[in-house]
């Protein structure tokens, strides 16, 4: 043993074209160190991964700059095989296990242990038979190890997500040599009692002197666990410190921080309104469930003031955008809806904009346009098909009013600044900014009372941004229109909006004023709801 | 047995169900005697398990049905021509052509695997659209290449006063090899049932020494249903009923063999990366398998298979049409594997063996009973066609609305 540290990550610096995701970025692990990683989304946790596994993505885009040294020796790591080779290992968040296998053949898969036969002597070891016996009893010792008493030969398929879990780090405690183990928001999917023996298993690992870095969201979990934190922020190296030194409202707030306080957050801004308890309710959502992939919503309620603009934030795969999604009918979803003081019914989406809602799609490509449709076909097609609006009746079939359609669609360009050749243009060729537009533009065609926007900034130039943000803000302001949007950019929420409630793990954890502090978020966002003010103000 | 498990097992074989149900009604309707029937079964046995079993591998390895094997059948007609023009007789003739074969299938597979890599999850549709591209080239192969470009010298493989292969490819003339394997040794039913009896219990002990944990109480009672089988076959009235059959006890052991190297193939590491890849190719290829190799290998496999298939086919056969016999190889021995209760994700040795039974038995049966029915072997005939595209139409249709539930089913969870 050589070297202090087993790992050390040197100034990595990634650029995706133009696009820096990773600057200057260090990292130091001592053997046996349970060492947490933090950040929001985009933070460059993951790309920070990719480069310590040598995935493909990094070498196809011109790899990355810095050193990374292995045992106190300078290496790079060529491909995910190398990696493994290299004693590195991870747990992944989306189980890699096969569900048809036993947990022994999980556990061995692609390093299965074999012994020859009259096949093999002629075709070569591929064809060698499966020693199980040898397999079973190398599984028994690595589900041993990570205290599981269920029989090695069950099979993946029915176990419950928690042993999966366990199943994974087995497989990756026997293979020979590990040195470093990821655990990638291990605990996401775990009951708390699974979550806390997960904590433990991972201790027991640091002690056999394996280093583990430790991703995850959970601020407590990070306390209780870690040795060391690093935390990472767009892309930027914010601090390396060991956990005794600070506490979970302090990384809440490292974790948030405002960028410099310049650029996007000066964006827009308008001014935040308090609402009076008397003011009419517009949408009233209480225990909704959405079972939408990736974005599970499992008990959100929350009320939404006639003429506010409300935010719903959190970080991704927590469920935030699977409200919106849920309530408009797009995926199934259970629970109770007030809309106006009118109860909505749900999974049916004409019937949800019928009532006067509408939604700008998070899923532009997918769900928002026909992108082999002409601007001012997306623009009036909802409105044409649930309202009937631009139609006349023309020898007894109902004819698309095309003179109608064209001057509101070229009113619509106008107003909101759609940058286009004619309203003829198929939607697929046009930019990113300018298709938020035309899903926007259709949304406002419905003549809704209350509008959804999901994620509207989501990929478009900084000036799209900021047109569309103006857009809303107009929208909410002069012809006082309800909107709700859906963000994972707590500054862009932050700027437009009049409260904010942070989605974590499903559920509502908090609905927060805009004033709210950063250390309030952060915690709110990794499932602790603040104590407002106080306590995180005086130590920040 | 409650009645849901009655409902989920009646659902879960609906195809095979609706085939004994249709075989039994036609075997009532046909008016031929049961001996004829097995006569005539155990004929189209011996000629076509060993293809159907070739589609087990792929299955395995999530690549559905290969209905692409057709290819691997002209890889054998290419085979059988080049022996019949170099007039090579009986078993040193079948053994050449299956010598040849094997390149040649592994050719192909390799190419056509190459192919299904580009379109994963398009395998079957794309498998059963290279059939018939393919033979657009076989056709070009046989009418142009051979006897234009390569000389073929056997005036009997040529089309009399033009160029070309001939329509009708004979192997029963004294330089061909019809019947080769076939003819090696055949027994009456009865004492064939003795052999494999015989056989099956060697195995069965071999086995037994060798395994970790020796389950008497399980080897006995295999042995004694063994026993009660052979016993059974002797009986006069069962003998009677078998008494036509005459068992090609060659080729029905190499049909043996080859579910035999299905199951213990599974048990290597090779097997082992057909079942990861075939469960989920993204698991299995964070795990170091090279998946598209994987997959390449497997189509390989079921080429050659399909190949060595092809020639027990036309030796048994004695003569084959040259430009039609591999056309609907794909598409009956899918339509036969699928009828054993197989699904495109799944697929057994049982399975298949069971398939090819209903299968072949509509196939005696319909044309007879739709003749004694409606006054007409066609509309029998009709039946039959009909039925097997059915068969494939509703397997495909089964098997995505129960992996539709499936997803319902842990949504709900």
């Amino acid at each position: 043993m050589a070297a202090e540290y087993i790992l050390e990550m040197k100034d990595i610096t990634k650029k995706y074209g133009e696009n820096t995701v990773l600057s200057n970025v260090s990292l130091k692990i001592r053997p046996g160190e349970i060492h947490a990683l933090l950040g929001e989304n985009g933070a460059g946790k993951s790309t920070l991964m990719n480069v310590l596994f040598g995935m493909p993505v990094i070498h196809e885009t011109g790899g990355y700059s810095g050193e990374v040294f292995i045992d106190g020796e300078k290496t790079v790591i060529a491909s995910p095989h190398d990696a493994m080779l290299k004693g590195i290992g991870m747990v992944h968040q989306e189980f890699m296990l096969l569900p048809g296998f036993t947990i022994t053949e999980n556990i061995k898969l692609n390093r299965e242990i074999t012994k020859p036969n009259i096949m093999s002597r002629i075709f070569g070891s591929k064809m060698e038979s499966l020693d199980m016996g040898k397999m079973a009893s190398d599984a028994r010792t690595a589900l041993d190890s990570v205290g599981m008493d269920i029989s090695e030969y069950t099979m993946v398929q029915g176990l419950p997500v928690g042993y999966m879990q366990f199943v994974e780090i087995a497989r990756e405690i026997d293979k020979k040599g590990v040195k470093i183990l990821v655990f990638d928001e291990p605990t996401a999917v775990l009951t708390e009692s699974e979550a806390a023996q997960l904590l433990k298993v991972m201790k027991g690992i640091a002690a056999k002197g394996i280093a583990i870095i430790f991703i995850t969201h959970r601020l407590d979990e990070v306390i209780s666990a870690a040795d060391n934190i690093t935390i990472l922020r767009d892309g930027q190296f914010i601090t390396s410190c060991p956990t005794s030194e600070t506490n979970a409202v302090k990384l809440a707030e490292m974790m948030i921080g405002r960028s410099g306080g310049s650029g996007e957050f000066s964006l827009v801004t308008a001014k935040p309104r308090e609402f009076s308890d008397d003011t009419p309710i517009a949408l009233k959502v209480s225990h909704l469930v959405v079972d939408m992939p990736g974005e599970m919503v499992k008990d959100v309620s929350f009320e939404v003031h006639q003429g506010e603009i409300f935010g719903i934030g959190g970080l991704a795969g927590q469920g935030k955008i699977g409200v919106p999604n849920g309530i408009m009918g797009v995926y199934d979803a259970e629970g109770d809806v007030e809309f106006m003081g009118q109860k909505v019914k749900l999974n049916d989406a004409r019937g949800v904009l019928e009532s006067g809602m509408a939604m700008v799609s998070e899923d532009r490509r997918g769900v928002g346009l026909l992108l082999g449709e002409s601007i001012e076909d997306n623009i009036v097609f909802n409105a044409m098909q649930v309202n009937g609006d631009y139609t006349k009746k023309f020898l007894c079939a109902t004819q698309k009013d095309t003179k109608a359609i064209r001057k509101h669609a070229e009113d619509m360009i106008k107003e909101l600044d759609i940058r286009c050749f004619s309203p003829l243009q198929h939607t697929g060729t046009l930019s990113g900014g300018n298709q938020q537009k035309v899903c926007i533009a259709r949304a406002l065609t419905m003549n809704p009372k209350l509008l959804f926007v999901s994620e509207p900034t989501r990929g478009i130039d900084i000036g799209a941004k900021k047109l569309v943000l103006e857009t809303l803000v107009k929208l909410n302001r002069e012809l006082g229109m309800t909107v709700v949007m859906v963000s994972s950019e707590l500054m862009e929420l932050r700027s437009i909006c009049d409260n904010i409630a942070i989605v974590s793990e499903g559920t509502v954890v908090d609905v927060l004023p805009v004033d709210a502090s950063d250390a309030d978020f952060g915690l709110a966002m990794s499932g602790i709801k603040p104590e407002r003010g106080g306590e995180a103000h005086g130590q920040a | 047995m409650d009645k849901s498990k009655v409902r989920n097992f009646a659902r879960n074989n609906i195809v095979t169900i609706m085939f004994i149900v249709l075989c039994a009604v036609c075997m009532v309707f046909s008016g031929y005697t049961p001996s004829y029937v097995i006569y005539e079964l155990f004929g189209r046995l011996s000629r076509n398990m060993f293809i159907v079993l070739s589609l087990i591998i792929p299955i395995v390895a999530g690549m559905g049905i290969n209905f692409a094997i057709t290819a691997g059948a002209m890889a054998a007609q290419i085979a059988c021509l080049l022996v019949l023009e170099w007039k090579i007789p009986g078993i040193g003739g079948f053994a050449l052509a299956a010598l040849m074969t094997v390149p040649l299938a592994t050719l192909f597979g390799w190419l056509i695997g190459k192919l299904f890599n580009k379109m994963k999850g398009q395998e079957m549709i794309g498998g059963l659209v290279i059939g018939y591209f393919a033979n657009g080239l076989y056709q070009l192969l046989f009418l142009f290449v051979f006897d234009n470009i390569i000389p073929i010298n056997n005036p009997d493989l040529t089309i009399k006063g033009s160029t070309g292969i001939a329509n009708t490819m004979d192997l029963s003339k004294e330089y061909g090899f019809a019947s080769a394997l076939d003819g090696l040794w055949r027994l009456p039913f009865h004492r064939a049932v003795l052999v494999f009896a015989a056989v099956i219990a060697v195995i069965l002990v071999v086995g037994y020494m060798r395994s970790h944990q020796k389950n008497a109480k399980k080897l006995g009672i295999q042995i004694a249903a063994l026993a009660v089988v052979a016993v059974i076959a002797q009986l006069p009235p069962v003998k009677e009923l078998f008494s036509m059959v005459n068992i090609p006890m060659i080729t029905f052991g190499l049909v043996a063999l080859l579910c035999l190297f299905n199951i213990v193939i599974m048990r290597t590491k090779l097997g082992q990366q057909f079942r990861a890849v075939g469960q989920n190719g993204t698991v299995a290829n964070a795990s170091g398998i090279n998946v598209d190799h994987v997959r390449v290998i497997a189509t390989i496999f079921s080429m050659v298979l399909a190949g060595w298939g092809q020639l027990i086919f036309v030796q048994n056969m004695g003569a084959f049409q040259t430009y039609g016999a591999h056309g609907q190889v794909g598409l009956y021995a899918g339509a036969a594997i699928l009828v054993g209760g197989a699904s495109v994700v799944r697929a057994t040795n049982a399975q298949a063996l069971l398939g090819c039974v209903l299968f072949h038995l509509l196939f005696i049966l319909a044309p007879a009973a739709g003749k004694n029915l409606f006054g007409d072997a066609a509309i029998g005939e009709y039946f039959r066609v009909f039925l097997c595209y059915g068969v494939i139409a509703v397997a495909l249709v089964m098997h995505a609305w129960s992996a539709k539930a499936g997803t319902k089913k842990r949504a709900a969870k």
